[in-house]
């Protein structure tokens, strides 16, 4: 099947976020595609905030299961998170578990006066009442695969299907 | 080939118990995850919700305040609950035996024990008999090990130093008592510093101590030259027994890191201590409070590697 072209989707989304900019606005990517994604997206806006970056790994809720599987990364938000209105930023949106931890680790910097959710692609198969304001596109994903963001050495970012990764 | 009693059957760290014998790639692990959590404590709620309804046990048989506290605060800051035990006056001293007090707290539904002890070699002991689930971190066991403070040494050094493979470190005083040196020793022949130095007078070096990869100096002027990094140890009066040393003044003399001393260092040489220092005894007031002491830094520190050691192994 036929993925949308990342590059495309990126111009899109900036074209529909551009109207809702204002001094208040800062964007949060979350390792490790969305942190691409937002990488991108935070310089063509003009964002007066810098970017704030982060990993969820202490707010999974299947550490318990899982345990720390990989190295997390150092979550930067270098702005007062407390009445700023927040673009969180995702490469791909599924079940909806990584917003749901995002949301609660960016409530430990402080209250935001907004969270807006910005994805690239979002595939369905919510498990949680999330939904995103600003979404690419809507890939339907073959069961058995998974839809990844991937960043070529050029820095150009490529959807791609991949076999689900054994639990 | 014994399995290391540290690792699970997928090789990934179950206890921490030594320095000695783990992989790179573990010691590596713990290190990148520290950095992670040195970021949550720096916020303004400095707790993530990691260990929540997990019961962490301090099971102290040995005094130890910085050490037990930081050990506290880090599971805190992972939302466990924590509860201290000062075995000294306790069960230990009514005769119970150190297994049977385990097998109490694990009826307790114990997730890990933070364990120190006198006796070298009791962690392994307690790792050999708790249940699947419970995990157990050597707090420092006789002259064996303190892998966490050893852990949080090899976290500074990179922190300020970046890199390992162009190092030279020096570490000076009582390596003979010094469980802090011999798993700062393996953590850093492990992860590639060229060139570990440990510089004490005879007396106060364990026989054989080359064998760890270190050159050995009895003259800290030689052997503090050009070090990056200069450990000094605390002179562990409570250990001793005989006559190693004349006196505490004596030691200072020759062995005590005092400004003209550290000079011979390199010009951005770091200095680390373990504590509790003797001020006066293994060093000097204007070092342990100039520009180059990061002693203060370690303790910060330690709390982010003692929160990296427990989310990773109870999530093993």
């Amino acid at each position: 099947m036929k993925l949308p072209d990342a590059e495309k989707l990126c111009a899109q989304l900036v074209a529909e976020l551009k109207p809702r900019i204002g001094p208040k606005t800062a964007m949060v990517g979350l390792y490790t595609g969305g942190a691409w994604l937002a990488e991108r997206l935070h310089p063509m806006l003009g964002l007066k905030n810098p970017l704030g970056l982060m990993d969820i790994a202490f707010y999974r809720d299947d550490y318990a299961a899982r345990g720390l599987k990989h190295d997390p990364k150092r979550t930067k938000i270098p702005f007062d998170v407390n009445g700023a209105e927040i673009l969180l930023v995702d490469d791909i949106l599924y079940s909806g578990r990584t917003v749901r931890a995002a949301m609660n680790e960016l409530f430990d910097y402080g209250r935001p006066a907004s969270i807006a959710l910005v994805v690239l692609a979002d595939r369905g198969g919510r498990q949680l009442p999330v939904c995103a304001q600003h979404v690419g596109a809507r890939v339907e994903v073959p069961a058995g695969q998974r839809l990844r963001l991937n960043r070529e050495e050029s820095g150009r970012l490529v959807l791609a299907l991949e076999p689900e990764r054994a639990a | 080939m014994q399995r290391n009693p540290q690792l699970n059957a997928n090789g990934e760290l179950q206890h921490l118990l030594s320095i000695e014998g783990l992989p790179r790639e573990i010691l590596l692990q713990i290190l990148d995850t520290a950095e992670s959590f040195v970021g949550v404590t720096e916020r303004e709620v400095k707790k993530v919700p990691l260990l929540r309804g997990k019961s962490v046990f301090n099971l102290f048989f040995e005094a130890s305040t910085r050490t037990r506290t930081t050990f506290e605060i880090a599971a805190k800051r992972l939302s466990a609950d924590v509860i201290n035990l000062n075995i000294t006056v306790s069960s230990a001293t009514k005769g119970e035996s150190l297994l049977d007090t385990v097998a109490n707290l694990s009826a307790m539904q114990a997730d890990i024990f933070i364990v120190r002890h006198e006796s070298s070699g009791a962690p392994f002991l307690i790792a050999r008999h708790v249940k699947p689930h419970e995990h157990v971190i050597n707090a420092g066991d006789g002259r064996h090990a303190h892998p966490t403070q050893g852990l949080l040494d090899l976290y500074t050094i990179r922190h300020y130093k970046k890199d390992f493979s162009k190092l030279t470190v020096a570490i000076v005083g009582d390596i003979l008592h010094s469980r802090v040196a011999r798993s700062l020793i393996h953590g850093l022949t492990t992860l590639g510093a060229p060139e570990v130095r440990v510089i004490a007078p005879q007396t106060l070096l364990p026989a054989g101590v080359e064998a760890l990869g270190v050159r050995v100096f009895h003259d800290m002027r030689a052997g503090v030259k050009d070090a990056d990094v200069v450990v000094m140890l605390r002179l562990q009066n409570e250990r001793m027994r005989g006559a190693l040393l004349p006196s505490a003044q004596e030691f200072n003399k020759h062995y005590g890191l005092t400004g003209d001393k550290l000079a011979l260092a390199r010009p951005d040489a770091i200095v680390m201590h373990p504590g509790p220092m003797n001020r006066g005894v293994e060093i000097d007031s204007t070092v342990a409070d100039g520009p180059h002491s990061v002693i203060l830094p370690q303790v910060t520190f330690g709390i982010a590697v003692r929160m990296a050691v427990m989310s990773i192994v109870a999530g093993n």
